[in-house]
């Protein structure tokens, strides 16, 4: 057996979503937290964040973005199907309070990760100003639903299909060049995309928040293999993290480290595609 | 009666030229044959003036009725045999294979007190009848009668199966708790598939449950479940979550890639069995030159296995070979497969490649200066003997420390400097009810001291619960 899938979004061509019977990580789970799962007895085991928790009805949501292997198998999973194992909610909760404004930049999948955290900083009554970044309008996911809950929400796309014409982080700078003023930016994103938040905020002394992602396998602070440098110190992103200072974070590092496996993924996605069954061949 | 044998049956086992192929076991195990002429070999010892036990069996940390059990295999009553082992010991076939024997058991052995004799083959007896009875399949006991009281377990190492089937053959109604996807603790993420089959591990496993044991995996204790919660639920809270945490030397470079905690290097092998990478998901990466940091029985199992992967294996240690805390048996074993051994030596910094792979590691070299706490004479730097090696993967194996998770939620427990649980002797913890044991306790231990614990823990737990002693004498101050 395992955690039932009860429903399956898609939220986009490559990213879909899935609420998942979870009932003990659904009474636990925080903004900021993430689960680790294993889709099957051969699965590899990986991190994902907690987008949504409903205690009432003992679910989880979370939103993966197809990578490599795992999360391509993972999407292709339908409601009424199972996954073998989901431990968590693991790492530290965001530090949620009142900070005033606060921007919440999201990028790609990393949109989904920080809607659980615009909904909390909201809730704690800040002025929250929300920022998403996609590769064109069809990869932007989650836009309504995180609007309802932003005082101001804006758009980035590489190829300008939507709102601002490139990075957001070009965006962010856009937006406090013209003036306005935060106390607090998280973002969430690929690697490239936290770096260029964090140098964009670093002028101006804006705290600045990153959810780090690096690869993991207990996520319980035994193997090491998350290990990240903050501040010149290593600390385990699994149990110290994943949010960490940006100022402070080696985001080259942690590029390096997380392209440990690119061969060793390359070799699972083509074992994978002979086998997935999908006709466009992934 | 006929002369006793002076040295062990020898137990067959793989070549080191055939073994360094496989993944399977290095000692096949005893046929009965061979088992009934070792079990000739017991004098059959009565305790000594005072003691309960006769010596093996006070050396024996979970207390097997060694004597007993050794005569049912001479009488080929192979049965019996584990039925007596069983009633002290739940993990047999684990035990029979990687307890430290010499230290315990087989250290105060009477017949190896005699010149020129080795011990009976106490560990290798036990091994024999837990795999006869493996093969059989096993006896399923008869239920207790169920007390009603229920007991909480966090963590499926060896303390925590051993206190866990202790206490279902008592009547309670106990759940284990564990984080990883598989229960076993370090016999099934760290112990090394050739030393330990994880087939033998299961089945184990299947014989605590089959005592009406519970076991839940993915549960984070701290995390998914907090301890306080426990307290609620259950009557009785037993913490066995072991000393995982890896420890690095903080030195320039450690965070190069190729470079392993030796924890990521054998959970991949082991728990996700990356060496079945791609019909297993999780990879692993080993370059040609691999440096094994340390000179424990962790540092042996990661040599052994990247010898099995095909590559050229270095030891650096700081001290000498006598000093070594591996099992005697363990750095032959590595020896005889090829492992390099280097001594006085220990790494000062990594240095990297263009694309952040390590590619080599400066070294110095030690003397051996005043004994240090320990007793063991503490290794001094000299100066100036750094020198460059080549080297592409590193595996730091310079141990472990007790896992925080729990201890940092449950702020009332009170813990040592060295973030080891305190407990008392019946390991009581300075909260009523509570109760802890295994690495948590002892930072380093070994399987069956952390058993030993798991089995005091059950028995203290017993009183405590039916009444015959409510005393709670360790409690925190403040
Ligand atoms: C705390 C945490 C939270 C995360 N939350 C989410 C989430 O909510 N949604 C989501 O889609 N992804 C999330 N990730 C990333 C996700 O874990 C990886 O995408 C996934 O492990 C890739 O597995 P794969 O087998 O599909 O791809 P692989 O074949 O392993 O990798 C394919 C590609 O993905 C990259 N990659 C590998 N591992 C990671 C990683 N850990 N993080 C980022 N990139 C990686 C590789 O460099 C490679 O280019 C999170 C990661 C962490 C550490
Ligand atoms: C590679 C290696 C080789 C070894 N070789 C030998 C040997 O040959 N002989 C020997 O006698 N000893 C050996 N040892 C030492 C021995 O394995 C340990 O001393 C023993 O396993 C300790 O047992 P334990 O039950 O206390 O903890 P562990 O075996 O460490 O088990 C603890 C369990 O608790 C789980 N856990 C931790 N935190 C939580 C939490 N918050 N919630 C839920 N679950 C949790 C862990 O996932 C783990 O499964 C070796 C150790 C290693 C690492
Ligand atoms: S458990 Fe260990 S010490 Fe006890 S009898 Fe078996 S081998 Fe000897
Ligand atoms: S001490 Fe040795 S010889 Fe004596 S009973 Fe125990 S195993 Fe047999
Ligand atoms: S994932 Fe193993 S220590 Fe963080």
């Amino acid at each position: 057996m395992g955690y039932l899938i009860v429903k399956k979004v898609d939220l986009a061509p490559t990213i879909k979503k899935f609420e998942i019977q979870a009932p003990l990580i659904a009474k636990k789970g925080k903004p900021g937290q993430f689960v680790i799962l294993r889709i099957d007895e051969k699965g590899e085991r990986i991190p994902l964040a907690l987008m949504d928790t409903s205690p009432e009805k003992g679910t989880i949501t979370i939103a993966a973005l197809e990578a490599g292997k795992t999360t391509k198998k993972l999407n292709s999973l339908k409601e009424g199907d199972y996954i073998a194992n989901v431990a968590g909610p693991l790492g530290k909760p965001a530090e949620i309070a009142y900070y005033g404004k606060v921007a919440c930049v999201g990028g790609g999948v990393g949109i989904a990760c920080i809607y659980p955290e615009v909904k909390a900083f909201k809730k704690a009554g800040n002025y929250v100003v929300s920022i998403l970044g996609a590769r064109n309008k069809d990869a932007l996911i989650l836009k309504k639903e995180i609007a309802e809950f932003s005082d101001e929400i804006y758009v980035a796309t590489y190829d300008g299909s939507e709102g601002f014409h490139g990075f957001v982080h070009l965006l962010l700078k856009k937006l406090i060049e013209e003036g306005k003023h935060f106390d607090l930016v998280l973002a969430v994103g690929s690697i490239p995309m936290m770096k260029s938040v964090a140098e964009t905020t670093r002028p101006y002394k804006i705290k600045t928040i990153a959810s780090l992602n690096p690869i993991m396998i207990d996520g319980t602070g035994m193997c090491g293999c998350c290990r990240v440098e903050v501040g010149g110190e290593t600390k385990f992103a699994c149990v110290d993290g994943p949010e960490f200072d940006a100022h402070l974070v080696d985001f080259d590092l942690l590029m390096t480290r997380n392209r440990r496996y690119i061969e060793e993924e390359r070799i699972a996605l083509e074992e994978y595609k002979k086998v997935c069954g999908c006709k466009e061949g992934c | 009666m006929a002369k006793i044998r002076e040295k062990k049956v020898p137990m067959p086992e793989q070549s080191a030229e055939e073994r360094i192929k496989n993944v399977k076991e290095v000692p096949l195990g005893y046929t009965p044959e061979m088992a009934i002429e070792e079990a000739k070999r017991c004098l059959q010892c009565k305790p000594r003036e005072g003691k309960e036990f006769p010596p093996c069996v006070e050396g024996c940390p979970v207390n097997v009725p060694i004597p007993q059990f050794i005569l049912a295999i001479r009488e080929g009553r192979f049965d019996d045999a584990i039925k007596i082992i069983k009633e002290r010991n739940s993990l047999p076939a684990t035990t029979g294979r990687v307890c430290p024997w010499e230290n315990h058991c087989e250290k105060a052995c009477t017949l190896g007190k005699r010149q020129g004799y080795e011990p009976v083959a106490i560990g290798w007896l036990e091994r024999f009848a837990a795999d006869y009875e493996r093969a059989k399949g096993f006896a399923i006991p008869p239920k207790p009668q169920p007390n009603g009281k229920k007991v909480a377990i966090i963590g499926s190492g060896p303390a925590g199966l051993t206190a866990a089937a202790d206490l279902a053959k008592k009547g309670y109604d106990v759940t284990v708790f564990e984080a990883l996807h598989e229960a076993g603790g370090v016999l099934v993420y760290g112990i090394p598939e050739f030393r330990l089959p994880k087939e033998i591990v299961k089945a184990e496993i299947e014989y605590v449950k089959s005592l009406g044991v519970k076991i839940l995996t993915d549960v984070v204790i701290g995390k998914t479940i907090t301890v306080d919660e426990l307290l609620e639920e259950f009557d009785a809270i037993f913490i066995a979550t072991g000393a995982g945490l890896p420890n690095f030397m903080n030195i320039p470079g450690e965070n190069l890639n190729g470079i392993y905690s030796a924890n990521e290097f054998l959970t991949r092998l082991n728990l996700m069995r990356a060496y079945e990478f791609p019909k297993y998901d999780t990879p692993i990466k080993v370059g040609e030159r691999v440096a094994v940091i340390g000179g424990g029985n962790v540092a042996m199992d990661c040599a052994r296995w990247a010898r099995r992967l095909g590559k050229e294996v270095y030891i650096v240690y700081r001290r000498t070979g006598a000093e070594m805390p591996a099992r005697k048996e363990e750095i032959e074993r590595a020896k005889e497969e090829g492992v390099h051994f280097m001594f006085l030596t220990a790494p000062t910094r990594y240095i990297g490649d263009e694309k952040g792979w390590v590619k080599q590691m400066e070294c110095i070299k030690f003397e051996l200066g005043e004994p240090d706490a320990s007793g063991r004479r503490r290794p001094v730097p000299i100066k100036g003997s750094e020198f460059i090696m080549d080297i592409d993967t590193v595996i730091v194996a310079i141990g472990q420390s007790p896992n925080p998770l729990v201890p940092q939620t449950t702020p009332k427990l009170k813990t040592t400097k060295w973030g080891t649980i305190e407990v008392d002797e019946e390991l009581r913890t300075s909260v009523e009810r509570i109760w802890a044991g295994g690495g948590i306790v002892r930072g380093d231990s070994t399987i069956i001291l952390a058993m030993g614990d798991g089995r005091k823990a059950a028995l203290s737990i017993d009183k405590y619960l039916s009444g015959q002693d409510r005393s709670w004498k360790f409690k925190a101050e403040g």
